[in-house]
């Protein structure tokens, strides 16, 4: 049995180093043909990613929520006005026990004087919130984030083209995003977390189909205004978490899961205030397939807003503070229409985070703490970190995610017992 | 004539003294950190620890003035070295008498970040230069007088010591050798709260740079902990028409080739 595993996994090996390889070839065939005009660059890194469970195993019996060796390869041409950008990780993951490949990013530039397109795999990070987010609607990775994952990996790239308009008095960025692509949240196979109905297993994901109604759509204008970095947003597209639809409330034996309609209507500013940053962001979520909140299994529309403020209290130690607020609209609709059984949502749902950063040794070592802390839930997330480096070229961290607090259902208190050490080593080159 | 001449020489040397050691740190400042219109560097810094282990800090430096010397400039960095930090770009909008705004783009995550900047005796990247150090200090913070006049190697120098107003310095005073002719810091020496010699700045390499002596080496030394960084000046450059669009989000994501190689 064993040694068919390993077979396997040879095999998927084989079929990864041959990709790699073809993956190579197309980087050289492409940086030597653009070697005469342009500039190309080839760079990446090495890095192991390892975090043990502190409580207790997963679900499934293993003690790690993550276990990856994984290589990263950048590659980057520039030929004015054009720019090729390739960003490909080969990785092999111990607890699913598969190699593969993935694409992080990949797009073509093209840059004029007053505009600028860029067309393929790409990732857009929009608003003033940190690890909170209200107009930056695009699609995030939960579980690595939750699994101890360096941060670079809570943002999923999208397939889609982003154009961008500087006249003098203001800039505008366009997105269009053809295909959906969801949030990840963690794996039941690896997270302990709450659900409503665990024992309807017949379960049937739909994502929204790749028409032309379905492509999102993204829409950012932004100036400086009194010192102040501010931007207008809209979004038209979906929910990227999954809603559950049974086939009946009282004895249900399949579920749905699909991703509602949604707009968000949003603005942020920041700017220097109070001797520090000062953040300021709202967003009126439009839930567009439960117009009057009556729907209990789709989200009611919600107002969104965030307040943050940093400062640096002494050399090289940074403190930031955010307070976040939903408020939920049709609340009595809501509170009607809810089924028994299924945990009731606050009105208004508050969390606050602090994030603490010391840099020492000529900025070598690194003493953070990010904490959540939910005063309407009672939960909390927990995040220290030590990161070292070593050199240039390597560095190290470790660090913690620690959750508690709330009830079984809530944000945080549902990963109660998800508690996990990290480790991660980087090579770069 | 030669009354004329007698008088000129007498007054020469009043001409000199009239200088007053504020005066002398201004004309400094002007050719250390305002000369030109903007400015343009590929920056090499080596972190050196007392051990002798090295880490460096390579970036295109580019700098635009606006207003009088002394004035509002902004700063636009690109970084090649380390591999952690390749492509990341830096701004910097610098108020001589309020904070600057500082920018941070991370091109990992694909964000531009606002970054708290109170401190301004920070250390930057990590080198023995603080923030003050690349950007310079306000004038009017510091208490100036002539404390003597020196040579170092063949140069002429005021020595001038600075001392802050307010409690906000990590040093308690400063001693600057001010050349006589370019006006350029050819030497500082900073003390600490207590009186000891904790920092050494010397500039080791004076070249003309279309028409303007420029510091092109130049290396600060911690003297209590024996960490010191060496910074070496190439592709120098003077009156290139940076425009003002380049200080900017956009920029900072996608920063011109022009402009930072």
């Amino acid at each position: 049995m064993r040694s068919r595993q390993r077979l396997a996994v040879c095999s998927q090996l084989r079929r990864s180093t041959f990709i790699v390889c073809a993956l190579c070839s197309v980087f050289y065939a492409l940086s030597v043909s653009y070697a005469a005009a342009s500039e190309t660059s080839i760079h990446g890194f090495l890095q192991g990613n390892y975090s043990a469970d502190l409580d207790m195993s997963n679900p499934d019996g293993g003690d790690f929520k993550w276990a990856e060796e994984r290589m990263q390869l950048k590659l980057d041409t520039n030929k004015e006005p054009f720019r090729l950008f390739f960003k490909t990780d080969a990785y092999y993951d111990h607890v699913d026990e598969k190699t593969d490949l993935e694409m992080r990013e990949g797009y073509v530039d093209f840059t004029s004087s007053k505009w600028d397109l860029r067309i393929g795999r790409q990732v857009i990070t929009w608003g003033v919130g940190d690890l909170v987010f209200i107009n930056d609607v695009f699609p995030k990775d939960y579980e690595a984030f939750f699994s101890g994952r360096p941060m670079e990996y809570l943002k999923k790239g999208v397939d889609g083209i982003k154009i961008g308009v500087y006249p003098s008095s203001v800039s505008a960025e366009v997105i269009v995003i053809p295909f959906f692509e969801p949030n990840v949240y963690p794996q039941g196979n690896r997270f302990y977390m709450f659900d409503p109905m665990p024992l309807v297993t017949n379960r049937e994901e739909r994502e929204p189909s790749g028409s032309l109604d379905n492509t999102e759509t993204a829409f950012r204008i932004y100036r400086d205004i009194a010192g102040f970095d501010t931007s207008v947003y809209f979004y038209k597209g979906f929910y990227r978490q999954t809603s559950m639809l049974p086939d009946s409330m009282s004895s249900p034996t399949k579920i749905d899961l699909f991703y509602p309609e949604l707009s968000v209507y949003g603005a942020s500013t920041q700017g220097r205030a109070l001797d520090g940053v000062l953040s300021i962001e709202a967003g009126y979520y439009d839930s567009r397939q439960d117009e009057n909140g009556t729907d209990p299994m789709i989200p009611n529309s919600q107002s969104k807003n965030l307040f943050g403020y940093q400062r640096q209290i002494w050399e090289d130690f940074t403190a930031g503070l955010q307070y976040y607020c939903e408020y939920m609209h049709d609340y009595s609709d809501y509170e009607r229409n809810v089924p028994s059984g299924f945990p009731q949502e606050n009105k208004l749902h508050q969390l606050t985070s602090v994030r603490l950063t010391q840099l020492l040794m000529h900025q070598t070592l690194k003493l953070s703490l990010f904490s959540f802390y939910s005063p309407s839930d009672g939960d909390y997330l927990l995040n220290p970190e030590i990161k070292y480096n070593f050199s240039d070229n390597i560095w190290a961290a470790i660090g913690g995610n620690i959750f508690g607090g709330g009830d079984e259902w809530s944000q945080f208190g549902q990963f109660e017992k998800n508690d996990n050490l990290y480790a991660q080593m980087r090579y770069e080159f | 004539m030669r009354f004329f001449i007698l008088l000129l020489i007498m007054l020469l040397p009043v001409e000199t003294f009239a200088l007053d050691a504020t005066d002398i740190m201004k004309k400094s400042q002007e050719a250390f950190l305002y000369q030109g219109k903007d400015f343009k560097a590929r920056v090499m810094m080596k972190l050196i620890s007392k051990g002798g282990q090295e880490r460096v800090r390579e970036m295109t430096m580019l700098r635009k003035n606006y207003g009088a010397s002394g004035g509002e400039q902004k700063y636009f960095m690109y970084f090649f070295q380390p591999a952690d930090v390749k492509d990341m770009t830096f701004m910097v909008y610098k108020f001589p008498a309020k904070d600057d705004d500082r920018w941070l783009f991370i091109p990992a995550i694909n964000m531009v970040r606002r970054i708290a900047a109170q401190d301004k005796s920070s250390s930057f990247v990590g080198s023995d230069f603080t923030y003050e150090d690349i950007s310079g200090r306000d004038i009017e913070d510091d208490t100036h007088s002539i404390a003597k006049e020196e040579k170092i190697g063949a140069r002429d120098c005021y020595v001038i010591k600075s001392a802050p107003k307010a409690q906000d310095a990590d040093y308690s005073y400063k001693l600057s050798w001010i050349d006589k002719v370019n006006f350029l810091p050819l030497k500082e020496e900073y003390y600490d709260k207590k009186g000891e010699l904790n920092r050494v700045f010397t500039a080791d390499e004076v070249k003309d740079v279309k028409g303007f002596p420029t510091v092109t080496k130049r290396a600060m030394k911690n003297l209590l902990s024996g960490h010191r960084t060496e910074v070496t000046f190439t592709k120098t450059d003077y009156n290139i028409g940076v425009e003002d669009s380049l200080f900017s989000e956009r920029f900072l994501k996608q920063p011109p080739k022009k402009w930072v190689e």
